[in-house]
């Protein structure tokens, strides 16, 4: 591993990063699906728990999870259907044939894709704490920056392991993730607490890293809550995240490996009739 | 130095993804080939003749099922990584790259997996694009193009990182004239420069082959039927006679194969018109007055009758007994 290789994978991350933030300002579209959209289902919840006369840290639950969503969206639909839909593009064989770490690829679609949500997620917080006049505790900004980053690399570590998955899976790739959508929202506890699910539930939940990192940013953002509401505590959950993090990142690699080897074996990797 | 490109007893069989959907593909069957450094190969066969099977195998997408390839000395099979810095491959027909980059951007992404320094790939990419008249179209959305512009983008993404051996699968696969011409000129320009520089172009197109290429390996169900230069493969079929027959539409043909002197012959029925045309390879011209006979009793008129020049058809025509298309 000289030193070349590794400004040569720098750059394969760049060079891959480059479309996915170019991208998002350049499909408005995704700017409704990604933020007007959450933000509806956002509103929706807040003034139900208005109406309810919920605490106020709920509609700021509710606004994080909102925010939180587009993570989630993005690592279904843009990681791991990803190389599935390369390979119908014809973009797959060429990345295989690259002299580069596959893994660099997979990082790149990462690094891309999580620039240009937190893009989108940072604008659906803003707009949503102005509406509702929120007030955040920022007394620990450190600390938030941390979760939020090893819940990303852990999440995203997750998307890259399904990309490969996926492609193994093919056509029934596009069911799993719609399957995939919906729950979520429910077992990540997007629009409530994830321990208003019981412990053995949210235990299950935790799997999925947004789960931890929601909740762990919830009571950094609402420590008084943090008692009440709180799953684990925060250094806790940052541990198990960590613990993800470097689970995702060597299954991801795994499957990586096989997928290729089965698809140089089988001829999957390359479309048919190409 | 080691060949550019050797292959052993090369084989590659496909299986069925179930036992029930049919029978084993073998899309290559003990290929031996060897192209040296600076040769402009072509790989000439109709279509399923295991063209894109060896070059899959050849770019380390694939591997074979039995036998060895091994390109600028390396396997293709255990040596992969050395291959694919040294590779780079361009299809017909191909629509990779993302809609919403412009030609340049996608361009640069492509370089930058080979870790090119963006100044001088971006300076290249300009060079390029110059050279094939897409200057104008560099910061258009890739999908705004053109199938033959698109297809100079791909050509450009396979030259631009200079690689040491280029594989090009069918790379004017359905193109126009102009389009083709701009590409086929790059093509020999590029080794006629570079002596250390190799490529191997596979293609159905006779002409093609014939113009460009040094040498040629005719291809058809998985072997290799011939390799040599495009002259000394029409040579094969010098001392025959080529004779191009057009009739009334013409039902039995059976006959025509068992007269004397006729070697092989192919025809194709254009119920459009009512005709049928043949071409036959004689060894011996008297066969002519043999064959018209035939065509005649067979309730046929003449429309036309000629000896043509040798062309790799013919040399095709001689190997497999069947035409081309
Ligand atoms: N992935 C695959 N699975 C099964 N059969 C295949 C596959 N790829 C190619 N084949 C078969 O192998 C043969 C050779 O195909 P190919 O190499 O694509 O030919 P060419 O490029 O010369 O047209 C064909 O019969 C084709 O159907
Ligand atoms: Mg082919």
């Amino acid at each position: 591993m000289s030193d070349t290789w590794l400004m040569t994978n720098l750059r394969a991350v760049k060079g891959r990063a480059y479309p996915r933030v170019i991208g998002a300002s350049r499909e408005p579209s995704w700017i409704f699906f990604e933020v007007a959209l959450p933000l509806l289902t956002v509103a929706a919840y807040a003034y139900i728990y208005k109406f309810m006369d919920a605490p106020a840290a709920f509609i700021g639950f509710v606004i994080l999870g909102g925010a939180m969503t587009a993570f989630w969206l993005n690592v279904l639909w843009g990681m791991a259907s990803q190389l599935y839909w390369e390979k119908e593009t014809g973009n797959l064989q060429l990345y295989m044939m690259a002299p580069i770490s596959r893994m660099s690829l997979l990082a790149g679609m990462a690094v891309g894709g999580l620039i240009g949500t937190t893009m989108r997620a940072a604008a659906t917080m803003i707009i949503g704490i102005g509406v509702f006049s929120i007030t955040l505790d920022l007394s620990e900004p450190l600390m938030l920056v941390v979760v939020f980053m090893v819940t990303m690399i852990a999440l995203y570590g997750m998307g890259m392991m399904f990309a490969s998955l996926y492609l193994l899976l093919g056509r029934e790739a596009w069911h799993m993730s719609n399957l995939m959508t919906e729950p979520i929202y429910l077992a990540s506890g997007f629009y409530f607490p994830v321990k208003a699910l019981g412990a053995y539930a949210a235990v299950g939940a935790s799997v999925i890293p947004i789960t931890l990192g929601l909740d762990a940013l919830r009571q950094l953002f609402y420590p008084a809550t943090s008692g009440e509401y709180g799953f684990l505590p925060i250094e806790v959950e940052l541990l198990i995240l960590a613990g993800l993090c470097v689970m995702f990142l060597i299954l991801s690699k795994l499957s990586l490996d096989y997928m290729e080897k089965l698809g140089k074996r089988t001829g999957r990797l390359t479309l048919r009739w190409q | 130095m080691p060949p550019a490109v050797e292959t052993k007893a090369l084989t590659r069989v496909f299986h069925p993804k179930k036992k029930k959907e049919g029978k084993s593909v073998t899309a290559l069957a003990g290929v031996d080939l060897r192209i040296e450094q600076g040769e402009l190969f072509g790989m000439l066969g109709p279509n399923g003749a295991g063209k894109t099977t060896l070059l899959k195998i050849l770019s380390t997408l694939l591997l074979p099922t039995s036998g060895k390839a091994y390109v600028a000395g390396f396997d293709v099979e255990t040596q992969f990584q050395a291959v694919r810095k040294r590779i780079n491959m361009v299809s017909g027909g191909e629509i990779s790259g993302y809609g919403l980059l412009t030609v340049k951007e996608n361009l640069w992404m492509f370089t930058q997996f080979y870790g090119m320094k963006s100044q001088l790939a971006l300076q290249r990419i300009d060079e390029m694009l110059d050279q094939f008249g897409l200057a104008d179209k560099k910061d258009e959305k890739v999908r705004a193009l053109s199938t033959g512009q698109r297809q100079k983008m791909n050509v450009i993404r396979g030259f631009v990182t200079d690689p040491e051996i280029i594989f090009l699968d069918e790379p004017t696969l359905g193109l126009d004239v102009n389009a083709s011409r701009t590409i086929r000129e790059y093509i020999v320009d590029w080794v006629g420069k570079r002596k250390d520089r190799t490529v191997l172009l596979t293609t159905h197109y006779m002409a093609e082959a014939d113009q460009l290429c040094g040498r040629i390996a005719i291809i058809d169900d998985g072997r290799i039927l011939a390799c040599d230069t495009p002259e000394n493969l029409k040579k094969m079929v010098k001392t025959s006679t080529m004779l191009k027959l057009d009739t009334t539409h013409l039902e039995n043909k059976q006959g025509l194969s068992s007269i004397r002197g006729v070697e092989k012959f192919t025809f194709t029925d254009n119920p459009e018109n009512n005709m049928t045309s043949l071409r036959f390879v004689l060894e011996d011209e008297a066969a002519v007055s043999d064959i018209v006979s035939s065509v005649i009793a067979g309730g046929a008129k003449i429309l036309g009758l000629r000896k043509t020049e040798p062309t790799l058809e013919d040399v095709f025509i001689k190997l497999v007994g069947k035409g081309f298309e």
